[in-house]
């Protein structure tokens, strides 16, 4: 079985889809986002990332923008294309 | 049943009606469209407060319905119910401790998925349940098809479609919620589950807390926020479990520290079950209308461009409608009624002439030719909300908040404050973290309004000739520099330097409801005349009687004594007792400093006047007055809404009290430097 690293939101381009893993040391922000739909295993798409700033991902049929800080500490796993 | 029928019988008799009164809870996301049914049943049938102790808006409103009359309860925007702001906290407890009859949750058809999960936590609440499935045109759009007896059949609680903006669906809504009332609607709903790893630790926290839960609180639920983490139920847990079984509860929930996922997957599995059974995506693969938009309104390079001409819009909109309504209700309304009180003169004492017309006139007047300033940015502000493109605005703005510790939210409001301080204040409201709103509204005043503006546009060419527009932008470009050190300084130091989150729903952009607008604009002019307006009449009548008393002569009154007394003060500044007493004048309104040299300077007219004062005044001092007007404290108007705003004294005074000392340090600094370069 391939082996996947995981690796943070912010290192996907726009376009590329991954699943959600685990929050790294975000407790603050954890039941925000919780409710907002990043479970284990949800798949997100990353819409707009320009390399600095906030990004927008698309989960659960919906937009979500997340600062760049907030954003690296959500953990995921890219999907195969 | 009509709708024009429900609010033509819309009576407030409290005496005569022996109508039961139903109370019906409002609940939904944010972006649901909850305001839009809300009024759409209300109409203007409503009143606006705040939650007891809390800076939350409260809205709530009447209609019949049928026999009955129903106060409908607008409960605050929330995604989930778990103690994650106050919002959510005033939801649940509301529900839980007041009881409503019925609650109807809004869940747009077009992010069902997301919206459900609210529906995922309301189902387990004791309260009877009716699903409102709002935007159905919207989803359509985006290539959705919603089958909502499908969904009724699935989650076993009645679920009507409605499409809000459009009116459409409501008398069925009205109907099933009738039904639900009278009791001729059992609901069979199928609540979600917890992960299953987690089921027998959900088992054994049931177990532990068993016959020591509070009222109102079910068991079962308080054992779900125990699991999830909740601070509030946790606390309140831990107070009032015996001894031992609260350390029993804490080896479970230590056991199981990721048991918040496993709560929060429990429930969004029951929703994707739940929309794989009543969503169809007849056209697949689309791009949609939002995606197409983002791709310009967020983009780095353009979307600041386009942020630019939708700034530019709303400016261009103030001065070509509103500045002239401005000097129309001024010229007619307040110039008439003061002509007209001093006309009656011979019938009573003077002073009582002058408090009516320099008093409680100009006080009403300014409170009055506000006004058309704000109808028209509340308007655009609540367009642009509507529209979807506020939450774009905060995007593309965020990297540049950040340096004060605020987000893109925090940029709208704070903009705003280059046409009036006063909108910039109450549009604060569209920030979502309290320290966030409240750092914003400490720095707000800052922001060069138009009347400051106006002060400077008047002395700047006769101090500094062909250099004023120069100087104007630097002054400009000065008060920023303030607001940005200030947002930095106070983040640091009140705040400790705490970053709130930018985690923010971005919705779909859909065309403007103009009724949300209409009465967004209504209820905030409503609301400043009513509270602002009376805080604004008192203070505009405290300074008339302080430039008036004892003797009735500007010159000898109690204002320039004051004025005269702080003269050492301003002698740092360059200002001599005149200039002082201009600034404390500008006070009631930041023109009034140009109205206030006038009479001091012998009823000069204003031709003459910013002469007379470029001979008198040397440039260093008129430059350090034009810095102290720009960063002093803000006018009556501001003051009152930040009053109201923050809902306390000590947050208003702590705004006074760094304005007050900013101005006065930094036109110091200004003054020292100005004549270090002349000489």
């Amino acid at each position: 079985m391939e082996r996947y690293t995981p690796l943070s939101l912010t290192q996907l381009k726009a376009g590329e889809k991954a699943a959600f893993i685990n929050l790294v040391g975000g407790r603050g922000i954890a039941g925000r986002l919780t409710s907002l739909g990043f479970t284990p295993g949800v798949e997100i798409t990353m819409t707009q990332n320009s390399g600095t700033g906030p990004l927008i991902v698309m989960l659960r049929g919906a937009r979500v923008a997340l600062g760049r800080r907030e954003a690296q500490k959500i953990m995921v796993q890219r999907e195969q294309s | 049943m009509n709708l024009d029928t429900l609010h033509g019988s819309k009576k407030l008799d409290n005496s005569a009606t022996e109508a039961k009164t139903s109370r019906i809870a409002l609940v939904g996301q944010p972006n649901t469209g909850k305001s839009t049914l809300f009024n759409l049943l209300t109409g203007l049938n409503q009143h606006v407060g705040n939650w007891p102790g809390k800076t939350v808006e409260q809205k709530q409103g009447f209609f019949t319905l049928g026999d009955r009359k129903i106060n409908l309860i607008d409960l605050p925007g929330t995604y989930s119910l778990t103690a994650n702001s106050p919002e959510e906290i005033i939801t649940r407890e509301f529900i839980l401790r007041e009881e409503p009859d019925v609650v109807v949750a809004v869940v747009s058809a077009a992010t069902l998925e997301r919206s459900l999960y609210l529906v995922a936590e309301l189902i387990a609440l004791p309260t009877p349940l009716v699903i409102a499935l709002n935007m159905v045109d919207v989803a359509e759009h985006e290539g959705l098809r919603v089958e909502a007896d499908v969904l009724q059949a699935a989650i076993g609680v009645p679920v009507v479609p409605i499409t809000a903006t459009r009116a459409k669906g409501i008398s069925d809504l009205l109907k099933v919620v009738m039904q639900t009332l009278e009791g001729k609607i059992i609901s069979a709903a199928r609540l979600p589950e917890i992960r299953a790893d987690h089921r027998q630790a959900l088992k054994e926290v049931i177990s532990i807390i068993s016959g020591s839960v509070p009222s109102p609180y079910p068991t079962d639920w308080a054992a779900l926020k125990l699991l999830e983490g909740d601070a509030e139920i946790t606390n309140m847990m831990q107070s009032c479990l015996p001894d031992g079984k609260w350390e029993a509860v804490h080896d479970v929930l230590r056991e199981h520290d990721d048991a918040m996922l496993a709560v929060a997957s429990g429930r969004y599995e029951w929703v994707v079950r739940m929309v794989r059974a009543a969503v169809a995506r007849p056209r697949p693969g689309q791009i949609s209308l939002t995606e197409r938009l983002d791709r310009w309104a967020t983009h780095p390079i353009s979307g600041p461009i386009i942020l630019a001409g939708v700034l530019g819009i709303v400016f261009w909109l103030t001065f070509t409608v509103g500045a002239p309504l401005q000097s129309w209700l001024e010229e007619q309304v307040v110039v008439r009624l003061a002509d007209l009180t001093s006309s009656a003169q011979g019938s009573f004492p003077a002073w009582i002439s002058s408090l009516l017309v320099e008093g409680v006139i100009g006080g009403v007047g300014s409170v009055l030719t506000f006004l058309p300033i704000l109808a028209i940015f509340f308007a655009a502000f609540g367009f642009l909300e509507d529209v979807g493109y506020m939450a774009r605005a905060a995007f593309v703005m965020d990297n540049l908040m950040h340096l004060m510790g605020l987000h893109g939210r925090s940029f709208l409001p704070l903009f705003l404050g280059f046409g009036c301080n006063v909108p910039s204040v109450l549009g604060t409201r569209v920030i979502d973290s309290r320290q966030a709103r409240f750092l914003t509204i400490l720095i707000a005043p800052f922001m060069p309004c138009t009347a400051r503006m106006a002060v400077v546009a008047f002395l700047a060419p006769a101090f500094f000739g062909s250099y004023a527009t120069l100087v104007a932008l630097g002054l400009v470009a000065l008060s920023l520099l303030v607001l940005m050190l200030s947002g930095i300084f106070l983040n640091l130091v009140i705040f400790k330097g705490q970053r709130s989150a930018f985690i923010m729903e971005m919705p779909l952009y859909t065309l403007p409801n103009w009724r949300t607008i209409g009465m967004l604009v209504w209820q905030r002019g409503l609301s400043f005349v009513q509270k602002a307006g009376s805080t604004i009449l008192v203070l505009s009548i405290i300074v008339w009687a302080l430039s008036r008393l004892p003797d009735g002569n500007l010159e000898t009154s109690y204002l320039a004594g004051f004025g005269k007394l702080v003269e050492p003060i301003g002698q740092y500044m360059g200002l001599d007792w005149r200039l002082m007493v201009a600034l404390l004048a500008s006070f009631v309104a930041k023109e009034n400093a140009i109205a206030t040299l006038g009479v001091v300077f012998g009823n000069a007219s204003e031709a003459t006047l910013a002469q007379t004062l470029a001979t008198t005044f040397s440039p260093a001092s008129g430059l350090a007055f034009l810095t102290a007007s720009m960063l002093f404290i803000p006018c009556a108007a501001t003051v009152a809404v930040i009053r109201q705003e923050t809902g306390s004294w000590r947050w208003t005074f702590l705004n006074l009290g760094l304005m007050l000392f900013v101005a006065l340090v930094v036109s110091s600094v200004v003054y020292s430097i100005a004549n270090l370069l002349v000489i």
